[in-house]
């Protein structure tokens, strides 16, 4: 399948603006399949292009691929068949001290033998930066990551956010043109995993690197990237940039991946760009359905928790509207969030104002509408 | 001020009350360690050190002779008084059979005093006609130097330097100067130092083997390398002389190891393998190795594989990435194992008694000898103290070189 297609035309316009040669390929999976037994793949044909300058994520639950995908790409796995073009020539070849990559990893992998500016000076001496200039480097480096006052440090010395910045310094001291991020903020509270999102996200934007992130995290994807690719059994589901992968998932797993959703079980009764289902307790609901050819895959209707609403005795004319019955109330802060049995299932979920939610009890009987252009109808995950 | 600081001191305090019934548990659950080590160690060490400086037996055996001599002057032949005294200890010697025992204290330090006080006790229960100085001095000339005399007074002390200096070939001569011992006595520095060549060829030979095996081990899959630490452990669970036994088979002239090169054409002739070095240093590398390999290997285990990973990604190619990264930490590991197996090296006893020569015996060869053939238990004992002060001042040198949180035991 072909993916670039699919990806839509938002985030191409966000990179010609912050990056001259915008859409030339910096990187290029073609056909890229790995196994490590021969039976199973991890990679299943794998197509996908990497532009100059894009900030790139790599998304999937563990097991999905998309390690394994940075690996081949960073040199330290190869491929089982396929290429992997970087900069237009082929390096499956190539070992990774060869590829000229920066490279940051889960556990940060400072070496704990040498002190903050002897790691961050480790890859200077292999391209024969020496002297007043790698002494510079050095200090520019250790100054973009705020470390300043910490060169003589060990690794031990410091915490996990400084050390994920010596990391995120060594990585780019020597101005790599690519540099590959494994899960680089799982080890750290949410807090300061926020604050360095925004950070990494600053430098790479101020440097005009392209970088390809890898991560479990749908929050943080959708904070940094300017794409998002989400993996799945090795496949990529979808590649799009964060505002399309949410209000346009191409399938159910990725409208389940990204954000919270509502998977109702149901029979289609026609089929086409808009269509009409009927939930188990036999409710009709409109929908639509962007990919409306049928390939044998289970549909859901799927809806966003945010996108049902509360309904009161006026409703226009293109919304489904059907009723159920309150099971608990969350009060979560700035919201509260229902569980509704309705629609012959016990888990709908919908999320309320808190001054309208205050007043449920469990029990009560409630009418729920939504817009038909926000009930769509998917298919399984590819 | 006050108020605060109190009631800091107060936290303080009830934060020690309430751990000290743990901190009881734990030191009471130690007790037992702590007294079997107190008399299966400590207490055996302290008798070792005292057996190193006693010297009961000229102070037991001549307690007249040495008042008399209080007042010589150690140049001329001692007074008549002395002679007399000497006849009197003498005699009570010879009823209780102690006279050879004397004999052979004085004989370490003036041979042939050994003989000269059998005959003089003899001479003194005989109750001789006319003056006991003048058959004295007839029996032995010996007897009319100064030297036999200084020297039965010096050792009038309780301690002597005498064996512990004797350990690292110094004598004390008659004026109390030191001195190099004689060449034929002086042996035992080239002993010492051939003990610490020798360990160290082992240390050096089960590194550069054992380095690799540690290596491959962490590396290995699951049951394969399970296989391989088994092989590792194996030569722990045979006893130390089956091993040693099994080594003399293979090294003898008319053993495996000749008859296989014979065979494959590498030599022409047999060649001397038992009693020679290599012999004893193959064999004791090869009972050594697990403990060189163990703690490289524990520390091996515990490397990020993602550092070498690291190191690549930034340019560094395999090997310069092996050395710069992933060498460095394994030296806790490299240290520990290299110590232990020096310093267990250092005491091996049976390993060159069988398959060493006569130029490959350690210290510990030498104080079996001094036990078990000489029975001289202050010679055995110096030599100890001797092994031992090497052992703690290595040890002090590694702590002070390397670091004590570069030594990885366990």
């Amino acid at each position: 399948m072909n993916i670039k297609a699919q990806s839509s035309g938002q985030s191409t316009a966000r990179n010609t603006t912050s990056k001259g040669s915008a859409d030339k390929d910096l990187v290029r999976f073609q056909s890229v399949r790995k196994s490590y037994d021969g039976v199973h793949f991890v990679v299943k044909d794998l197509n996908l292009s990497v532009r100059e300058g894009e900030f790139l994520t790599m998304l999937g639950p563990s097991g999905s691929g998309k390690t394994t995908t940075l690996m081949m790409l960073a040199g330290f796995e190869r491929p089982t068949l396929g290429r992997i073009l970087l900069d237009g020539k082929p390096v499956e070849q190539l070992p990774p001290e060869k590829r000229n990559i920066g490279m940051v990893f889960q556990n940060y992998a400072l070496f704990p033998h040498m002190t903050v500016d002897e790691n961050i000076a480790f890859p200077l001496r292999y391209r024969g930066i020496k002297g007043i200039e790698a002494r510079d480097r050095i200090r520019k480096a250790r100054s973009m990551v705020h470390l300043d006052a910490m060169a003589e440090r060990k690794p031990a010395q410091l915490s996990g956010g400084q050390q994920q910045r010596v990391a995120l310094a060594r990585a780019l001291v020597f101005e790599p043109s690519l540099v590959l991020m494994d899960e680089p903020l799982g080890a750290l509270d949410k807090q300061l995993r926020e604050h360095m999102q925004m950070e990494i996200k600053q430098i790479q934007t101020s440097l005009g690197i392209t970088m390809v992130y890898v991560t479990h995290d749908q929050s943080e994807a959708l904070t940094m990237s300017d794409r998002i690719a989400v993996f799945h059994d090795g496949v990529i589901q979808q590649l799009a940039d964060p505002v399309t992968l949410y209000n346009a998932p191409q399938n159910n797993f990725v409208a389940g991946f990204i954000g919270e959703n509502n998977a109702i079980v149901c029979d289609v009764q026609e089929r086409g760009p808009v269509s009409v289902v009927k939930a188990q307790d036999g409710t009709l609901m409109t929908c639509v359905a962007p990919d409306p050819e049928d390939d044998g895959r289970d549909l859901r209707l799927m809806i966003r928790p945010e996108k049902l609403r509360l309904a009161g005795a006026e409703q226009t004319g293109r919304s489904n509207v059907f009723s159920g019955q309150v099971r608990e109330a969350f009060f979560l802060g700035d919201h509260i969030r229902l569980r509704v049995s309705a629609l012959g299932q016990d888990n709908i979920s919908i999320r309320v104002t808190a001054w309208e939610g205050l007043s449920f009890q469990p029990g009560d009987t409630v009418k729920v509408a939504c817009n038909v252009d926000d009930c769509l109808l998917l298919r399984g995950q590819a | 001020m006050t108020a605060a600081l109190h009631d800091r001191i107060d936290v303080f305090m009830a934060v020690k009350r309430a751990e000290r019934p743990a901190r009881r548990a734990a030191f009471s659950l130690s007790l037992p360690l702590q007294g079997f080590l107190l008399l299966a160690f400590f207490l055996p060490i302290a008798f070792l050190l005292i057996a190193a400086v006693g010297n009961p037996e000229t102070r037991q055996i001549l307690p007249q002779t040495l008042g008399a001599l209080e007042g010589w002057d150690g140049t001329q032949i001692p007074p008549d008084a002395v002679f007399e005294a000497f006849e009197e200890d003498l005699k009570a010697a010879h009823a209780n059979r102690t006279a050879a025992l004397l004999g052979k204290r004085l004989n370490y330090e003036v041979s042939g005093s050994r003989s000269a006080v059998v005959a003089a006790g003899r001479l003194a229960a005989s109750r001789p006609s006319g003056s006991f100085k003048d058959a004295l001095l007839a029996s032995n000339p010996m007897w009319g130097t100064a030297e036999i005399w200084s020297v039965i007074k010096r050792n009038g002390s309780a301690v002597t330097p005498y064996y512990l200096l004797m350990a690292v070939d110094l004598t004390q001569s008659a004026d109390g100067l030191l001195r190099w011992a004689d060449e034929d006595q002086g042996i035992f520095l080239a002993v010492l130092g051939r003990t610490l060549l020798i360990a160290l060829m082992v240390t050096i030979g089960t590194l550069l083997l054992g380095y690799p095996v540690a290596y491959v081990l962490t590396l290995a899959p699951r049951g394969v390398g399970s296989v391989m630490l088994l092989m590792v452990l194996l030569p722990l669970w045979t006893s130390l002389l089956v091993r040693t036994t099994a080594w003399v088979a293979l090294l003898q002239t008319d053993g495996v190891i000749n008859d296989v090169l014979m065979f494959l054409g590498l030599i022409d002739e047999k060649v001397q393998l038992i009693y020679t070095r290599v012999g004893t240093v193959t064999a004791m590398t090869h009972i050594q190795l697990p403990f060189t390999i163990l703690p490289i290997y524990s520390v091996m285990r515990a490397i990020n594989p993602s550092h070498v990973r690291a190191a690549r990604s930034l340019g560094a190619g395999p090997l310069s990435a092996f050395w710069r990264v992933y060498a460095p930490q394994t030296l806790p590991g490299v240290v520990a194992g290299c110590l232990m197996t020096f310093i267990l090296s250092l005491g091996y006893y049976i390993t060159p008694a069988l398959v060493g020569g006569a130029n490959d015996q350690m210290v510990s060869n030498l104080i079996s000898i001094y036990i078990n053939r000489e029975l001289n238990w202050g010679m055995a004992a110096a030599l100890g103290v001797v092994l031992l002060t090497v052992t703690v001042a290595i040890y002090a040198l590694f702590l002070r070189l390397v670091g004590a949180d570069k030594i990885r035991l366990g």
